[in-house]
């Protein structure tokens, strides 16, 4: 187990005075499954957000601390935050799938990088769809528009499309928050595939969720990483109280 | 009791400004019809739809008319809507929070300009401007009128295109970010494409606004109705179909073959205005029925 991303004694601050990350540290783990999890409000977002540098659009007033990918801290702003977004993919929990068809919402990402060559972007389009398990679905509407698929179907589209640009890391926020139970288990079930070849940050939108997909878990609580372990340990046995009154439902 | 019967007043008071509006439409719908329809009967339909507007001599072609509103008109989206959705594009997607707060309501101030001061502005300020600057004979041309107009467009171009900017869901521009798009396509591709519909919206009353305009264009371009043999009439004076009716109206003898025409007149824009606007609204509901499949 090597670390993916470090983040090292992360401090963030939303210029409306509002502390959003007080002093976290944690190792997301390679080819893994690291769940981020807890009540709202917690950070998890911010965290996510401030791994691809999408809080740029925010009012951040202070980050301190690192955030160490590929030996170099993304928090520099001399990072090249269109390189790093390719590399740290992202899926949002409604899934919005752009204005164009199915087949042109796959490779919106490499058309932007400038990809022309028609049969590598067939191939692509088809490959990610396949990793999403959504191929067997829409391989006969390409062209239809991805707004005419079904909310599960197009929170796959939404990832097929991240997972087009090859990325390294694909972080997911509640993604299976809108989508009913079927949907959900095809999601949880790709990735568990998915991981053998990239690394996969989840925010899952209940503990049930968490406790079922985690290889490893973090517990936040108001800013603050209360404890990180393994999933099954955090689940079946958490050293901290407040975990453990979470996990157990008492509160949250 | 009591409020049962005062819940049936109001509704009753409610029904009935709901149908009087309808009452009033179908009143002045009559009224246009009965008065502008004889001009067909009296004018025959080749002389009617001629190329001479000389009514003092019985000359009663309505195209330089219909020529000149169109010219104008179309001369006005030229500049209005480059700017207008610019102007959007700027105040929803680039300017801080602070210049929105200050641009946005002065704009729709402007929406509220009486156009005659606009028009005042024309003759004294524009026109004496593009005589010299453009070397013509005289500064009061379609071309004046069109720049006149398209200013008069940009404001309702602005806010409605605004709102339909401001509509797009932030997660449309947060996905295109997160795969690697810089501002720039995230608003070509992505923001601008999704709200089509609502700028189409915006255009469309942009040119409502401009083909109905009268006390502005008469004021500034020259009044002359002329059919246009080239482009060139793009910078000579013309006259556009409700200027004619305003100018004209007050002279006329009721009942006579001009009045009639005058009213037929009316009846044309009618028309255009009509269809502008049914395409506008068809555009708006299929928006809306789109953003009601994306929710479901």
């Amino acid at each position: 187990m090597s670390a993916k991303i470090s983040v090292q004694n992360l401090t963030l601050m939303y210029s409306d005075g509002v502390e959003s990350l007080q002093n976290v540290s944690i190792d997301i783990i390679a080819n893994a499954v690291n769940v981020l999890f807890g009540p709202a409000g917690g950070g998890k977002s911010t965290l996510l957000r401030a791994l691809n540098r999408l809080n740029d659009l925010a009012d951040v007033d202070t980050a301190q601390g690192k955030i160490v990918f590929n030996e170099q801290n993304i928090l520099d702003p001399a990072t090249d935050v269109i390189e790093l977004r390719r590399k740290v993919g992202m899926v949002f929990s409604r899934p919005a799938p752009l204005p164009l068809s199915v087949y042109e919402n796959v490779i919106y990402g490499l058309r932007l990088m400038g990809e022309r060559n028609k049969s590598l972007l067939d191939e692509r389009v088809e490959q990610s769809l396949r990793q999403a398990v959504l191929w067997d679905e829409v391989y006969d509407r390409l062209n239809d528009p991805g707004t005419s698929l079904s909310g599960g179907q197009q929170q796959r589209l939404c990832i097929a499309r991240v997972l087009a640009l090859e990325p390294e890391v694909i972080m997911l926020d509640e993604p299976t928050s809108a989508l009913d139970p079927v949907s959900t288990a095809k999601i949880e079930g790709m990735l568990a595939t998915l991981k053998e070849r990239l690394t996969i940050i989840l925010v899952p939108h209940n503990v049930q969720q968490a406790a079922r997909t985690a290889d490893y878990a973090g517990f936040f609580l108001q800013g603050r990483l209360v404890e990180y372990a393994p999933g099954k340990e955090l689940f079946l046995k958490p050293r901290e109280k407040e975990t453990q009154d979470y996990v157990t439902g008492r509160f949250g | 009791m009591e409020t049962a019967k005062g819940e049936r007043w109001i509704t009753w008071i409610i029904k009935i400004s709901g149908y009087s509006s309808i009452l009033f439409v179908s009143l002045i719908l009559f009224f246009l019809a009965r008065e502008g329809f004889p001009a067909l009967g009296e004018v025959p339909l080749k002389d009617l739809f001629g190329a001479r507007w000389y009514p003092i001599e019985g000359y009663f072609g309505i195209w330089p008319l219909i020529f000149g509103s169109v010219l104008v008109t179309v001369g006005a989206l030229l500049i209005g809507i480059p700017f207008g959705i610019g102007t959007a594009v700027y105040l929803s997607e680039l300017a801080p929070a602070w210049i929105k707060n200050i641009l946005k309501p002065i704009i729709e101030i402007l929406a509220g300009l009486p156009s005659v001061v606009l028009g005042f502005l024309g003759i004294q300020l524009a026109a004496p401007f593009f005589r010299q600057f453009l070397n013509l004979p005289t500064g009061l041309t379609a071309f004046t009128g069109a720049v006149l107009l398209g200013f008069i467009a940009i404001p309702t171009i602005v806010s409605i295109s605004e709102d339909a900017l401001n509509t797009v869901p932030s997660t449309y521009r947060h996905g295109a970010l997160a795969l690697g798009a810089n501002h720039w396509q995230t608003i070509w591709g992505v923001t601008v494409p999704a709200a089509r519909s609502g700028l189409l919206t915006a255009v469309m009353l942009g040119v409502g606004r401009s083909i109905g305009e009268t006390m502005a264009v008469m004021m500034v371009t020259g009044n002359a109705p002329v059919l246009p043999r080239s482009l060139n009439a793009l910078f000579l004076p013309a006259r556009t179909m409700t200027a004619t009716i305003a100018s004209e109206m007050g002279e006329v003898a009721t009942g006579s073959t001009h009045y009639h025409v005058l009213f037929f007149i009316g009846i044309v824009l009618f028309g255009i205005s009509l269809a502008v606007n049914l395409t506008a609204s068809s555009l708006a509901l299929r928006s809306r029925k789109r953003a009601e499949r994306l929710l479901s």
